[in-house]
């Protein structure tokens, strides 16, 4: 089971909510203090893409997040239950639309589409993208100290 | 923290004051700030990012967005940044090779004065 499971509905505003949750679990957890704004951005990307794919095919159903600190590692799983195929990144809208010396630009711009993995992959030690009929898994770990303290 | 945005024109340049969270709840905000100004003929931008707490991809996207618009005018979109949190996400994604990225206003501003 997980140290701490959180649901939220798909939101943008909750998503700060979510990552300070998150922030707050892994300093606890004894994640390192110069890893915290790792976690924080990472989480933040994972549920943002998690809130995008359920607003485009399920906006009633809730984003689940499970925060565990087994074994010497702080891991997060971020679970949407949009269809995998639609909630393929590519779906996401585009940020913006190259208009006029796009193709100048081109050759120098990452794949937008992709870039909020691109940014967990950076960032997370070990990433896992698990996608299913039933939607995505993106787990994510870092290392921390053993298990919560057992006194504050 | 929410964000608050804030803008001012020094010459050519108008200057992009962005203090907080820049993600997927935010960004919308900045998107609509940096298209208004391209619309009302502000094709060179200087978005000082020095009190930014926070920034994601969708934050990223909306910068590329501003960059896409004011390169149509043969304009620039340069940042303000020293937070190394916050250039990190820069790096990760290869954006520093996109945009111009100085480490003060006035630094920035001299390197666009030296452009004209």
């Amino acid at each position: 089971m997980a140290t701490v499971e959180l649901t939220f509905s798909a939101l943008p505003a909750h998503v700060r909510t979510a990552r300070l949750i998150a922030t707050a679990v892994a300093r606890r957890a004894g994640v390192s203090e110069d890893l915290l704004d790792e976690v924080r951005l990472a989480v933040g990307e994972a549920c943002s893409r998690a809130v995008e794919a359920h607003r485009l095919h399920c906006p009633d159903e809730p984003i689940r997040i499970e925060l565990c600190d087994d074994s010497g590692r702080f891991e997060v799983t971020v679970i949407d239950v949009a269809p995998s195929e639609d909630a393929d990144l590519a779906e996401r809208p585009e940020p913006e639309k190259a208009s006029a010396n796009g193709h100048e630009l081109s050759g120098l711009l990452p794949d937008m589409s992709d870039l909020g993995l691109a940014v967990i992959a950076g960032l997370a030690d070990d990433v896992e993208v698990i996608p299913s009929a039933k939607g995505v898994r993106v787990k994510m770990s870092w290392p921390a100290v053993n298990g919560l303290p057992s006194t504050t | 923290m929410d964000l608050k945005l804030d803008h001012r024109t020094e010459g050519q340049l108008t200057i992009v004051e962005v203090e907080g969270e820049i993600d997927v709840y935010t960004a919308p905000r900045l998107r609509e700030l940096l298209i208004d100004l391209v619309n009302k003929g502000n094709f060179h931008l200087l978005v000082n990012m020095e009190k930014v707490d926070f920034l994601d991809s969708t934050g990223l996207g909306v910068l590329v967005g501003g960059l896409k618009r004011v390169r149509a005018h043969d304009g620039s979109l340069e940042l303000v940044c020293t937070q190394e949190r916050i250039l990190k996400i820069f790096r990760i994604t290869g954006l520093t090779k996109v945009f111009g990225i100085y480490s003060s206003v006035e630094e920035a501003k001299e390197a666009h004065g030296r452009d004209k």
